[in-house]
């Protein structure tokens, strides 16, 4: 076996030092009844890296590659380019096979990129602080609302209607044993996010308010007046960016009064990979640390007064607080995080912005072009890089329709709410800086033929 | 004015039906060097035993337990900015919250400072 | 003759014994240090070409951003060197020994990197109609069928994102089982020996949690186990191996009793690594286990994530594992989410994440398993048994070995500070270990040992390297027990020497703060 290099000759000599006859000796705690006497039946033996290679490949090509085709799925994971020297980079061992820096002394690497990470994310997000990474968005999501309710100790979490569908299942599901009690609804088919209704409806019981921005729907709302209203109730404000490239051209939750901000941060450096991994991020208000779930990494000095950095905060954490620790995340998501900080590196404050704005203006014109067709609707006029149209057709039918022709359209809001009658002929159309003009017209042409 | 301890290292001077409370000696010497330390607000019950204040080191979180039953009437609020006051003057400047007593007669069962001392030999 | 060395360079020796000046740059030759991006990099920086402004209109109205982020940019050379030399003030799994105790740091196969960069695994979208995506749902099918033959279990859910959410879903399975037939326990019962997140999650999940005492030899005491078993238990959390790396001999009879007493049994499977191919945990009555991917099944751990958590179920369980899962139908793979699970998954206890969990990993993991097959799997249990064994051995003269009385361990050794001079303890032998040129190992873990040391070579080092790590750890330790002063100021060789913990705990700097950007004029 390639990736073993033990030998007969050293398995017998150390056998010797411990002072057993066999391997077998080395089992004997293991119940006579479970042990097993030979290799698992039913499954293959050990296979070459050819082999491997070519059955995986095989798996492969039976998927339609996003970047080989007319392209256009949003909806929390977006296809951007990810300039070739981030994956190169990442791949260096000593980065890819380093574990948590547990030994600040010998990662100082890991450590000085966390401190960059969290920096750059917190001046996106608009936050005081940010952790070294959370799993991804949605989990993310649900920590930021056990969060508000170990600062506020109050129990009630009105959700919005934009907030993207698995955030509102994941919440819903762990809500279900931790007797939080979250107000969700699905979305309607309006211009507008449902700001105005969020504020009618916090009182003195609700420990947060969480909305999208922008929303499930695309849709921007200004969160000045929501964060407003929380604040005089004393609930948190918790802002969910699924999109953070949009950050480049919108202004920030944190700016506008959130008092935590989380997202998913997939779309810098990461890339699609069928939902995973991906990477949360998770910021707040600098009074709010403590509260906070999840890696710092602080800086500070050596032994000799160099500066350096170590996890820090960490008796916040599961491994020393046991049951009473603020989340039982352990590992994060290091490698994603590094991922992302490095293709915003790259960008910089120039490059975030040209690269938002490249990507609004393409929306923007394709969503003029897309509502000129008959059959077709803009629901929401204010939006980012993603907007949702109203097709005179259920859109799940025209999606696969399209998918047969080779092009992928969109996300039919009946995949997403199976149970709203009323969105069954939503799709939300996303365009990036990889969607060409051309694509745009594939798409504009087949959806005609499709929908006359 | 008189002083009595626990078996979980706290410490508890009383004075009239009022008393402050904080760690001894020997608790932050085994801690190390103290970096955070949540003492209670004002106006909270506290119960015999229940805990009533967090103290941590950068490895390790403990929970300090009140001593007897009372209402707290003040925090530490020197300890908010500087908890290393928690190791220089355990017994004194890093004291961590005063009480107003409900059940003095809860005090019956501590140990006084001879008896600590002898406690903390045995350990 | 010619011109008599023109260039002037006469190769020398150099005078030896005198200390190095300090260098101008800080730098130690290969030694560099590397200022951080706020420093050297610049808002008007890009290293990317911008993609052509395309022709659209605006539609942000006041929405759009005025302030500046505040991020610096570097060109792609200066990114390129930034990162690498970072890269080179860690230490990496490639770079030699990282015997970190229950982290299972085995050597990652660069082949599994390789095919999960297969576009059509990196560059499909988890919402794309399935029909697109039937290679990918195939690879996630196949993984399904390793995980639970290698387990003996009925069912896998795949979508926990690491090994503290993978025992997230179990808990939470418990409780949907026990809410299903109207039974409300409060309580899981956690040992001593167990890994923290245990105790972390099942409070998480609402659970009242109480700790069950280890016995003298390092593993659950069933005597108090057993005693403490009633109505009010929903169930208990064990480690197998635990973490003292002792094989828990009695978990069959403890599942037994927990059964009998209405209770699930939950296994923390982190040291899964040491019984693959030779132990099934279903045959020991487990009703759940997470297994670490990015441990057993080499998937890199990234300097701390993404990892992969799947948890396998028992019969009981399996109606109540969450959403999503894949399954084979006669037209193909379908995926089984919220809209279709009424039908024949009504009971899911819900959905864990955002789409279908760590694919990325799945494919990894897949790439790895396929690799060993099952005969090769059994030999990595083997030879991570066999080193742990050669470690705890060949040390037992030299440090503490709390349980090596215990018999054999399984995958990892156990030692403690026991012997060592007064005022020398197990940070001192770790940080002697990084000048020595290794990872120390996971150390003051568990808690049921005073100073512990938890030696994890796992399979994929050679006898040599073992060897060079035991004679350094003899060497170590001896020093140790001499109350070798320099021992006390190591690490001495490493980029940084001991970093203040405290310092950076009481006034916390989490960001950068430079001078207050100037506001853009709106």
């Amino acid at each position: 076996m390639r990736y073993l290099p033990l030998t007969t000759d050293d398995r017998s000599a150390m056998l010797a030092t411990i002072g057993a006859a066999s391997i077998d000796d080395l089992f004997v705690d293991v119940p006579q009844a479970a042990r097993l006497d030979g290799p698992i039946h039913g499954l293959p033996g050990h296979a070459s890296e050819l082999a491997v290679e070519r059955h995986l490949t095989a798996l492969a090509r039976q998927n339609t590659v996003a970047g080989e085709v007319p392209f256009f799925l949003g909806c929390g994971a977006y296809r951007h380019h990810v300039p070739a020297s981030v994956d190169h980079l990442i791949q260096r061992g000593e980065f890819l096979t380093a574990y948590t820096p547990y030994q600040p002394e010998i990662a100082q690497g890991t450590l000085q990129m966390l401190f960059e990470f969290q920096t750059q994310v917190a001046r996106l997000l608009g936050t005081d602080v940010a952790n070294a990474s959370m799993y991804d968005g949605s989990t993310a999501c649900w920590e930021a609302i056990t969060m508000a309710r170990r600062v506020t100790k109050r129990a009630k979490a009105i959700v919005s209607s934009g907030l993207h569908p698995h955030y509102v299942s994941v919440a819903n599901t762990m809500a279900k044993f931790t007797g939080d009690v979250l107000e969700t609804a699905a979305p309607t088919l309006d211009a507008d996010p449902d700001t105005a209704d969020l504020i009618a409806r916090i009182d003195d019981d609700t420990s947060c308010v969480v909305v999208q921005y922008p929303d499930i729907l695309g849709r921007i709302g200004d969160l000045s007046e929501l964060a407003a209203a929380c604040q005089v109730k004393k609930a948190l404000l918790i802002a969910v960016v699924t999109e953070p490239v949009a950050l480049g051209a919108i202004r920030s939750p944190g700016e506008m009064g959130a008092d935590i901000v989380v997202g998913e941060g997939q779309s810098l450096g990461v890339g699609l990979q069928f939902g995973g991994p991906y990477v949360g991020l998770f910021g707040c208000k600098e009074k709010y640390v403590r509260q906070m779930p999840g890696r710092l990494c602080g800086q500070t000095q050596d032994a000799e007064g160099k500066r350096g950095f170590v996890l820090t905060l960490s008796t916040r954490e599961q491994h020393i607080r046991r049951e009473k620790a603020t989340s039982n995340i352990c590992t994060n998501s290091g490698l994603c995080a590094l991922a992302f900080s490095i293709h915003m590196t790259l960008l910089g404050e120039k490059g975030l912005r040209g690269l938002a704005e490249a990507n609004h203006l393409a929306a923007s014109a394709a969503a003029d072009r897309l509502a000129q067709l008959a059959g077709v609707e803009l629901v929401t006029p204010t939006f980012f890089n993603e907007f949702t149209l109203k097709l005179s057709k259920e859109a799940r039918p025209v999606v696969r329709t399209l998918a047969d022709r080779g092009i992928l359209a969109g996300v039919s809001l009946g995949r997403l709410y199976p149970d709203a009658p009323d969105l069954q002929n939503g799709l939300v159309v996303a365009v990036t800086e990889t969607a060409t003009a051309q694509d745009v017209e594939a798409l504009a042409r087949a959806l005609e033929e499709v929908l006359a | 004015m008189s002083r009595h301890y626990t078996s979980d290292h706290e410490w508890i001077d009383v004075d009239g039906d009022g008393a402050t409370v904080g760690i001894t000696d020997y608790a932050q010497g085994q801690l190390g060097d103290i970096v955070f330390v949540e003492v209670p607000d004002e106006g909270r019950e506290v119960a015999k035993g229940g805990e009533a204040a967090v103290v941590e080191s950068v490895k390790a979180a403990s929970d300090v337990y009140a001593p007897v039953s009372g209402t707290v009437t003040q925090g530490n609020p020197a300890l908010v900015d500087d908890p290393s006051l928690v190791n220089s003057d355990p017994e004194g400047e890093g004291w961590f919250f005063k009480l107003r007593l409900t059940h003095p007669s809860e005090l019956e069962g501590l140990m006084d400072e001879a008896a600590y001392k002898e406690f903390v030999s045995g350990l | 003759m010619s011109a008599i060395n023109q260039s002037g360079w006469k190769p020398e020796m150099g005078s030896g014994g005198t200390a190095a000046a300090a260098t101008f740059t800080g730098n130690r030759a290969l030694m560099l240090e590397e200022a951080l991006i706020f420093e050297i990099g610049s808002d008007t920086t890009c290293g990317v070409d911008l993609p052509e402004t395309p022709k659209g209109t605006s539609r942000l109205g006041k929405l759009a951003r005025a302030k500046p982020i505040g991020l610096p940019g570097l060109s792609e050379p200066e990114t390129v060197r930034h990162y690498t030399r970072l890269s080179r003030q860690n230490y990496g799994i490639d770079l030699g020994f990282f015997p970190l105790g229950s982290c299972t740091m085995k050597h990652n196969p660069r082949l599994n990197e390789k095919m999960a960069r297969l576009p059509g695994f990196a560059d499909i979208h988890p919402l794309q109609p399935v029909d697109t995506v039937q290679g990918a749902l195939g690879l996630i099918h196949e993984l399904q069928h390793w995980l639970v033959t290698l387990t003996g279990m009925d069912s896998v859910a795949m979508s926990p994102k690491a090994g503290a959410h993978g025992e997230l879903c179990g808990i939470l399975a418990i409780r949907a089982a026990l809410e299903a037939r109207g039974d409300a326990r409060q309580v899981i019962l956690v040992p001593e020996s167990a890994h923290g997140t245990n105790p972390a999650t099942a409070a998480f999940a609402g659970y009242k949690v109480e700790d069950v005492p280890a016995t003298p030899e390092g593993r659950v005491d069933v005597a108090a186990m057993k005693a403490r078993l009633g109505p009010d238990v929903a169930g208990v959390m064990i480690t197998n191996p635990n973490t003292c790396g002792l094989f828990e001999r009695d978990l069959r009879e403890i599942s037994d009793m927990v059964h009998a007493a209405g209770g699930f049994v939950y296994c923390d499977g982190a040291n899964f690594n040491a019984i693959v191919g030779r132990v099934r945990p279903g045959d020991l009555g487990v009703d759940a286990m997470h297994i670490n991917l990015h441990k057993t099944f080499s998937t890199p751990h990234g300097g701390g994530g993404p990892g992969s958590g799947p948890v396998v179920f028992s019969k009981a369980l399996t109606p109540f594992a969450p959403l999503p899962f894949v399954e084979k139908t006669d037209e193909g793979f379908a995926l089984v989410e919220e809209e279709n699970a009424q039908d024949h998954h009504a009971s899911a206890f819900g959905r864990m994440v955002a789409f279908h969990g760590q694919m990325g990993m799945f494919t990894r993991a897949l790439s790895y398993i396929m690799s060993h097959g099952a005969d090769g799997l059994r030999q990595v249990a083997e030879d991570a048994v066999l080193n742990a064994n050669y470690v705890l051995r060949s040390l037992e003269g030299t440090l503490d070995a709390p349980f090596a009385g215990s018999g054999p361990c399984m995958h990892e050794a156990l030692l403690s500070d026991d012997n060592l001079a007064e005022g020398f303890s197990t940070l001192d032998v770790a940080k002697g270990l990084i000048d020595e040129g290794f990872h120390p190992m996971t150390v003051y873990f568990p808690l049921v040992v005073h100073g512990a040391m938890l030696v994890e070579p796992t399979e994929t080092e050679s006898k040599a390297a073992l060897d060079q790590f035991i004679g350094a750890l003899r060497s170590v330790a001896e020093r140790a027990k001499a109350a070798d002063p320099s021992l006390k100021s190591a690490p001495h060789f490493a980029p940084r020497r001991r970093l203040d913990e405290t310092l950076a705990a009481r006034k916390p700097v989490l960001v950068w703060k430079d001078a207050p950007l100037a506001e853009a004029a709106e």
